[in-house]
């Protein structure tokens, strides 16, 4: 137990610490000291309350890796180097094309995209919905006076209004359902995929491959059973299922610091690599001094020389210049020639 | 059978670059391995075509101590236990070209498509159940071979594998081995 708690990392465990207790106080007001709480959801509060928790520390700890950090400090850098509105629109831009649409898949297979983009939109859209309802920032109640118009109320101030039976109506209601089904037809595809291909049967592995992709289905399976079994089947086997449901939403949101899941935290590190390499390349580019030719931004081969240098690599040469100061082909090159050196030394080219 | 059982650790990669002749075949070997996603990830090129034909090839050494794998800022590059360095995890790896940049093989590539870097496996598809890389398999010069240390030493008698790198300060020890001079105990790029 001693050892566990030395190995903890304390700026990490007092940012965690500080950034739950900032959600349990927004959850305070933002639920009307606690007056518009569902305490039907506290199973799920609990689960969020512990995913925050370990997905801050985690991230805190994350970033304060050498390399890490690196980007980290460049990239808040770069961003209030004075053009802030340009690096805002650019981060914006990024955002809608990076994270919400995730272009980038799409050249590996547009079906591949499709899927991706379907368990990505059925999550985001549920989280989206279901969080803010845990945490009592959103609430439903009929207007006064009627009962017929439905209002949502965000941090207790109304946002909206509906009819009920209306086609909204059906829409807010259903809202989960639609995102189960986007996330169940997104992770069969994956499933699929996993399943039948050599190259990532040969990678893969139960739990970190599979499972979440199983967890998903089970979240949206047992979720859309809750509607079926309510709507259709007079509530058949509907405490069941709300058991099942709870289980493998709470797996689900405490293991996202630890699996798979993490990396919807962790790419919005995407855009501040773009950011950085366009900044790198508006302050010049290095050139290889083997090849001739411009291969990376020069602030980039600086910033690794110390990083690298940081994790214990020193790729220092003898004349004062450093082997990181080539591009690839000029490294690939250069052993080759050292290679030929070696064997003509030897006196045999082919040994 | 599991992986585990399958995988033959006597099994090693032996690269004699002067023996490439740059006929590329390994390049279109290598896009049929599964684990690349059908990319060709293996290099060969010119080492300096102004002044002579020598072509160089290069696959990832899998060094013991990554520099790709401890400088990505996103934990993107793993290795396993049978000291196979994998290509960047898809949902982790964000384009950053650090490895890329920081390889002192100049080995990993940025696929700007993808923004994602990539790079060979030595085939884990198929090393993990005892068969060889593909490139080692359609070399016709004896440039890339995959096969125990009995049957390299037969075949090349006057040379020695060799796996110590030093790259100025840097001492690079890796799984796959460079074939050189008979006696020969490491490769000094500087």
């Amino acid at each position: 137990m001693v050892t566990i708690l030395r190995t903890l990392n304390g700026k990490a465990l007092l940012v965690a610490f500080a950034v739950t207790a900032l959600l349990l106080a927004l959850i305070f007001y933002g639920s009307r000291d606690l007056q518009n709480f569902d305490a039907a959801l506290i199973t799920y509060l609990f689960g969020t309350i512990f995913a925050l928790f370990g997905v801050t520390y985690r991230y805190t700890v994350w970033i304060q890796r050498p390399p890490t950090w690196m980007y980290f400090k460049r990239g808040f850098q770069l961003f209030f180097n004075g053009r802030i509105l340009y690096h805002f629109g650019f981060f914006l831009k990024k955002s809608v094309v990076n994270i919400g649409l995730q272009k980038f898949v799409y050249p590996r297979g547009k079906y591949r995209w499709l899927a991706h983009f379907l368990i990505a939109f059925g999550c985001m859209t549920a989280f989206a919905i279901t969080l803010p309802l845990t945490f009592g920032w959103i609430h439903f109640t009929l207007a006064p006076g009627g009962i017929d118009i439905y209002e949502a109320h965000f941090f207790g101030f109304t946002v909206f209004n509906f009819k009920l039976g209306s086609l909204i109506a059906f829409m807010t209601f259903h809202a989960l359902n639609w995102s189960s089904y986007m996330v169940i037809f997104g992770s069969l595809y994956f499933l699929r995929k996993r399943l039948t291909q050599p190259g990532l049967i040969a990678t893969q592995n139960f739990e970190s491959d599979l499972l979440p992709l199983i967890l998903l289905i089970i979240i949206s399976v047992t979720g859309l059973g809750l509607t079926y079994s309510y709507q259709f089947m007079k509530g058949f086997a509907f405490d069941f299922l709300a058991v099942l449901h709870a289980i493998s939403v709470i797996i689900f949101l405490i293991w996202i610091p630890f699996g798979k899941f993490f990396h919807i935290i962790q790419r919005p590190a995407q855009i501040g690599a773009h950011i950085y390499r366009e900044e790198g390349i508006k302050q010049g580019m290095a050139v290889c001094p083997h090849t001739g030719n411009q291969f990376d931004t020069q602030m980039h081969v600086n910033d690794l020389k110390e990083v690298t240098k940081e994790l214990g690599f020193n790729f220092d040469k003898p004349d004062g210049t450093s082997h990181l100061d080539l591009s690839p082909e000029g490294k690939r090159s250069l052993l080759a020639k050292a290679h030929l050196e070696a064997r003509l030394k030897g006196g045999n080219l082919f040994g | 059978m599991s992986i585990e059982n399958m995988y033959n650790p006597n099994l090693e990669f032996f690269v004699d670059m002067q023996r490439c002749i740059g006929c590329k075949a390994c390049e279109m070997a290598c896009a049929e391995c599964e684990t690349n996603g059908h990319e060709s990830m293996i290099h060969v090129n010119y080492v300096d075509r102004a002044t002579t034909i020598q072509t160089t090839v290069q696959v990832c050494m899998h060094c013991e101590d990554p520099v790709c794998a401890n400088v990505c800022p996103a934990d993107a590059i793993s290795k396993d236990e049978f000291g196979i360095v994998h290509t960047a995890n898809t949902e982790r790896c964000i384009g950053c070209s650090n490895c890329v940049q920081a390889c002192p093989f100049g080995v990993p590539k940025k696929v700007e498509e993808y923004d994602l870097m990539m790079k060979c496996t030595m085939c884990y598809d198929r090393t993990s159940i005892g068969k060889k890389p593909m490139c080692a398999t359609v070399c016709p010069s004896g440039a890339l071979f995959f096969g125990t240390r009995e049957e390299i030493a037969e075949m090349r008698p006057n040379s020695t594998p060799v796996n110590t790198f030093i790259f100025g300060e840097e001492i690079v020890n890796t799984k796959v081995n460079i074939m050189m001079p008979k006696g020969s105990n490491e490769l000094r790029i500087y």
